[in-house]
């Protein structure tokens, strides 16, 4: 596997967090800017699912649950913020007199807001993860249990309209911890947050693929019998990557409910976690910048084309499927690497395939 | 007795039809480690060829047993086509095979929502299903009955065809050992593509039932195919008996969680207890003894 040496990528994050910070807030429209926002939002989740499933193997097809933990203790939070002393508006609307569900209260408090998107992803995370990974629980049994996970909690919150607001989710924020959210400048604000929290994250990963533990996680993706057999718990290992993979997605989620407006069960349902998948197996599951660009993409297009032409849009996915993990299963990144191995001609082997043996099953 | 005979009526019907779309994803996911995430859509595919043959057909009363056999061919031609265009050239990757299918289900989903009324079509009921039987005071929809007439056929049919039958013997050695079965003289590949086959025709078949039952519409495949997998998972692969087991477990399961409480809390819990249940036996029910570390 050609790898950019580690400085050339870190030096490659340097040229993304100008472009996201100083270039883009400049060039853009408010408009195309907060949609980019969304997409930095997406590039979050998807850096964390290159993480678990492009180093760890593990296919994790439900983030929707974790995008949901964040997102929606943001915007209870914010909900609460607009209404002030009082009850959210959806709420009187069904029963005037309902009081405050018990589990909104703490959500007033800004500090508890901020721990909780933090701390219930990583919670739930680790219990599921802890649950399935010391059973040895993996390959397609693993991934469907997620999504299983995801359509059940996007049901269950389709189904509590006075404690969630139901399919019509949860809007209309004034406020974002004190900033009016109308304010263009406040809302640039807000971008710069996102896009930042997504270089942070990039430079984790980058600090994770070039650690130990990263050579480990990509040594349990390929042979995890073999790790077994040195004397390493694979199971903790795909735990760590798991657990940070759902903190990213949650941080995602909780930044996607101020730039966006609105969290609904359609963001966070099975359809949803999927293309976050999308995004990641376009760009490249395996790499560094490859998810986040990927999932950039796959957002872009999702509101531009998915907006105008939706059934053209379903269309599009489906093949994108397809025809990259058929014929690109590293994605686009591995493009140039290909190229380099072409041009020096037949007589030397592309590099190893990466993803050389995903073991499937729990039958052992 | 109130909360928990009709719930356990309803239950083992629903059971039965989980049982019918399950059957053909455990065949497939047992001998080929494949996960056709398009499985939904194959079910899909078998009820709206029964809304198709009754146009053609005009009697309900005939259609229906008219359209079992066609949606099995239809059906299974789909997973045929589908196993010789894109999933043959995957054995090696069964994990991306998952992601493969994802997107065939989306676009066959799209497809049909340009097909057909994206409200869905109406599948008429034939005369001979209307009514109900009495079981201990408490009524039982003949449609109920009859999915579970329909899985017990299918289920002894395919378990006579894998036990009696040479290819059902080929199919059995594939699932056991695949390597030892080529060595042995078997063409996996004949075999697999077959196992395909009748793994989708049998989704088709759950199609005709399922749109006995609830509506007919382009999303529905998507309603099945988790709850399916789940059967599978919790059954074991390799083996019908724990296919049917999980089925009528989760499906009656799921019948009296909703009957207690709601409908989609009833999904969550179900989902905690496959977990749960996955926690005390990763490998299922029942499972084929290898030796393969993996």
């Amino acid at each position: 596997m050609t790898k950019l040496k580690p400085h050339l990528s870190l030096g490659g994050i340097g040229v993304f967090a100008v472009l996201l910070l100083a270039v883009a807030p400049s060039v853009l429209t408010d408009h195309w800017l907060s949609n980019l926002g969304k997409y930095c939002c997406w590039a979050i989740a998807a850096v964390g699912i290159g993480l678990a499933w492009g180093r760890g193997g593990m296919l994790v097809m439900g983030q929707g649950v974790f995008f949901a933990l964040g997102a929606y203790s943001m915007a209870m939070h914010l909900t609460l913020e607009t209404a002030g002393d009082g009850v959210p508006g959806f709420m009187v609307l069904y029963d005037p007199l309902a009081p405050l569900p018990a589990f909104w209260e703490p959500f007033r408090s800004t500090a508890f807001t901020l721990l909780a998107i933090v701390v219930l992803p990583v919670v739930a995370a680790g219990i599921l993860g802890y649950a399935l990974f010391k059973r040895r629980v993996k390959g397609a049994y693993f991934a469907i249990l997620t999504q299983a996970l995801a359509v059940a909690l996007a049901t269950l919150v389709s189904s509590t309209i006075r404690e969630t607001g139901g399919d019509t989710g949860l809007s209309d924020f004034k406020y974002f911890f004190g900033y009016v959210l109308n304010d263009p400048a406040n809302r640039t604000m807000v971008y710069l947050i996102t896009a930042g929290l997504l270089v942070a994250c990039l430079l984790v990963v980058w600090q994770l693929y070039r650690s130990r533990f990263g050579e480990l996680l990509v040594a349990t993706r390929d042979a995890e019998e073999r790790v077994r057999f040195l004397g390493y718990d694979p199971a903790n290992v795909k735990l760590v990557a798991f657990v940070g993979a759902a903190l990213m997605a949650s941080i995602g989620g909780a930044m996607f409910v101020p730039i966006v407006g609105i969290i609904t069960p359609a963001e966070i349902g099975a359809a949803a976690s999927i293309l976050m998948i999308a995004g990641v197996a376009f760009g490249g599951r395996a790499s560094l910048f490859g998810p986040a660009l990927g999932a950039i993409a796959v957002g872009w297009g999702q509101s531009s084309l998915g907006s105008t032409w939706p059934e053209g849009w379903t269309y599009i996915i489906g093949l994108l499927f397809i025809v990259v993990i058929l014929f690109l299963p590293k994605g686009l990144s591995s493009l140039p690497a290909r190229f380099r191995a072409a041009r020096r001609g037949p007589g030397e082997p592309l590099a190893a395939p990466a993803a050389t043996r995903q073991l499937e099953g729990v039958t052992s | 007795m109130d909360a928990l005979i009709p719930p356990l009526l309803n239950g083992s019907a629903q059971g039965a039809l989980l049982l019918l779309a399950a059957l053909g994803l455990s065949l497939t996911f047992g001998q080929m480690g494949v996960i056709n995430m398009a499985h939904g859509e194959f079910l899909m595919i078998g009820a709206f060829t029964a809304y198709l043959v009754q146009q053609v057909i005009d009697s309900s009363d005939l259609s229906i047993p008219v359209a079992l056999p066609v949606a099995f061919v239809v059906a299974g031609l789909f997973g045929l086509l589908l196993e010789v265009s894109i999933i043959q050239w995957m054995y090696r990757r069964p994990l991306d095979t998952l992601l493969v299918t994802v997107g065939v289900s989306l676009i066959l989903q799209q497809a049909a929502l340009q097909i057909f009324p994206s409200q869905g079509v109406p599948v008429e009921k034939p005369g001979w299903l209307d009514g109900q039987l009495t079981v201990l005071g408490y009524d039982w929809p003949l449609r109920q009955v009859f999915t579970i007439l329909l899985a017990t056929v299918c289920v002894a049919a395919l378990a006579a065809w894998l036990k009696y039958t040479s290819f059902g013997r080929r199919i059995r050695a594939t699932v056991h050992n695949r390597d030892l079965a080529e060595t042995a003289g078997i063409s996996t590949r004949t075999v697999d593509r077959l196992t395909f086959f009748v793994g989708s025709g049998l989704a088709g078949v759950a199609g005709v039932a399922a749109s006995l039952i609830g509506g007919t519409n382009s999303t529905m495949g998507a309603q099945y195919i988790i709850p399916a997998f789940l059967v599978v998972a919790a059954g074991g692969i390799g083996q019908l008996k724990g296919t049917i087991i999980a089925a009528l477990g989760v499906g009656v399961g799921l019948s009296c969680f909703a009957y207690w409480t709601t409908g989609s809390l009833a999904q969550v819990l179900a989902f905690i207890l496959v977990i749960v249940f996955l926690q005390v036996r990763p490998q299922g029910l029942f499972t084929v003894r290898t030796r393969s570390l993996v």
